[in-house]
């Protein structure tokens, strides 16, 4: 047999495969069940609870823990770049036990441990202490991307600007650090649209009704309102966290593709 | 404290028994070595004679291993010479220009004095001005390095240097990295400064311009100086033969 030949057949025989999944698939289930379980009212209800709710908070979760993780992430990357031994082991140390925490681990002993243990009231309750378990998460993984971004810095940039008489201090915040942020800019937004995703973790711990974000939304909306019994709501937050990720991952693709040509 | 006041007496750079070592390698053999005021030295040599490495020395962007080194009378080798302030009044200029990319010309130029020298917004602007148009980079004050050629690269980072009022400079191979219809630009520049009385030390491979500018010519090889002399002579009638072996190769 002719290759051209093999490759045409070989590629209807994939086509013929995908077309026998697709009818099976449309033939066994059951439509009117799962359309009731997953779309009910044709996703008509929730929305402005959600809107006017969940995406605020969960937007602002997601900002708190992004600044939040960002400053606590610069201070580990200074620190792990440090001439002082010990401030590199501390932020070293810091960094590989966070990473290798779940971050779902990370907010219960946040929100539970911590209060009781250490008789503190964290500001906005249990889910504020989530929150700043998330910052605890974010700072470390954060500090990697910025200290690998310091590092992209060429070595003559420090050269030109102490020879100029810079001090260390000048140098690292007029020279290093804003050709570091330059870089880091793409892996910083995909770290940012992680967090927007994690901040659904915080559903596990209790909130407020003006408190909740869009999972914990949603896991009320299964049992209360137009939708109750079924899964519609979190059809509805799983459409909203797609219409804000979605075109934050395209940012990130064109933001590294841009960087890949000025280079 | 060591006092930072300069001895007018003493030699621009003076350099003593100086060894250095990258891990178990020797670059620098015990250099002595001097630059007067107001005189012009060119050091060459084959890559990896260590020319670079002891211009590099000069200001302490590589740290001596053993031996001493003065700039104006001041030990910059000392832990307690304030190297920043000696730093400042050593102008130095590098193979890769080095400017900042983030930062318009204008800021490349105002940037040190502004931070190190204290100088006002307005007069640094002005002192900026003044150095742009010395080097022919007149109304290129709001284009950022990327947008310049290699030559006004170079010449920017001079005027850069210039700006902070050195009494001396470095160049480490400024014209190494440019397209060869742009070195005379730069070499225009460092003729210049040479007829004002700057005190230079110019590693490069320009014998043109060690010949025709240089008060002193020094030939290094193998982490040694080799010979050293009235640029003329040397370039002229080689004493040494590893020197001549050289310069039968550039010139």
């Amino acid at each position: 047999m002719k290759r051209s030949t093999k490759r045409r057949l070989t590629h209807l025989a994939l086509y013929l495969l995908l077309g026998v999944v697709v009818v099976v698939l449309a033939v066994a289930l059951d439509w009117p069940t799962v359309q009731r379980n997953f779309w009910a009212d044709g996703l008509s209800g929730n929305w402005h609870d959600f809107i006017t709710l969940g995406v605020v908070n969960t937007a602002k979760y997601t900002a708190i823990a992004f600044g939040g993780g960002f400053a606590l992430a610069l201070l580990l990357a200074l620190m792990k770049l440090s001439p002082i031994a010990p401030y590199r082991w501390i932020a070293t140390a810091y960094i590989e036990f966070f990473r290798g925490l779940p971050a779902l681990i990370v907010i219960l002993v946040m929100a539970f441990g911590v209060p009781i243990a250490f008789q503190w009231t964290p500001p906005g309750g249990t889910v504020g202490a989530g929150v700043i378990g998330l910052v605890m998460v974010a700072g470390a993984y954060m500090a990697e991307t910025l200290r690998a971004g310091i590092q992209a810095v060429p070595k003559g940039q420090t050269e030109a600007a102490q020879s100029l008489g810079m001090s260390g201090f000048w140098t690292t915040v007029s020279v290093v650090l804003p050709q570091a942020f330059r870089i880091v800019i793409p892996p910083l937004t995909n770290e940012f649209v992680l967090l927007i995703k994690d901040t659904s973790l915080l559903s596990v711990v209790g909130m407020l009704p003006d408190q909740r974000e869009l999972t914990s939304m949603a896991r009320d909306f299964q049992a209360s309102g137009p939708t109750a019994g079924t899964s519609t709501s979190l059809t509805q937050a799983a459409l909203l966290y797609l219409i804000i990720t979605l075109p934050l991952t395209r940012l990130v693709a064109w933001l590294e593709s841009r960087q890949k040509r000025a280079r | 404290m060591t006092s930072l006041a300069k001895d007018p007496a003493a030699p621009a750079i003076e350099v003593r028994d100086l060894h250095k070592y990258f891990g178990d390698n020797e670059v620098l053999k015990g250099i002595d070595f001097e630059v007067n005021n107001g005189h012009v030295v060119c050091v060459i040599g084959p890559s990896g004679s260590g020319k670079s490495t002891l211009l590099r020395c000069v200001n302490r962007l590589e740290e001596p291993t053993s031996g001493q080194i003065f700039v104006e009378g001041i030990d910059i080798v000392d832990p307690e010479t304030d190297l920043n302030a000696v730093r400042s009044r050593i102008g130095m200029v590098f193979q890769s220009f080095n400017l900042f990319p983030h930062l318009t010309v204008m800021r490349n130029l105002t940037l040190a004095q502004q931070r190190v020298r204290k100088r006002g917004k307005a007069e640094a602007v002005e002192v900026a001005r003044a150095n742009l148009a010395k080097v022919g980079l007149e109304g290129k004050e709001n284009a950022y390095p990327a947008h310049l050629s290699g030559g006004q690269q170079q010449r920017v980072a001079i005027a850069r240097a210039l700006s902070m009022n050195p009494d001396m400079m470095l160049f480490d191979e400024p014209t190494s990295a440019l397209d060869p219809e742009l070195v005379g630009d730069v070499l225009a520049v460092m003729k210049d400064l040479a007829s004002e009385g700057m005190t230079m030390m110019v590693v490069t491979h320009e014998m043109g311009f060690a010949r025709e500018v240089g008060d002193k010519l020094v030939f290094m090889d193998g982490g040694i100086i080799v010979e050293e002399g009235l640029p003329t002579a040397v370039l002229a009638n080689p004493q040494h033969e590893r020197t001549q072996a050289f310069l039968s190769k550039v010139l």
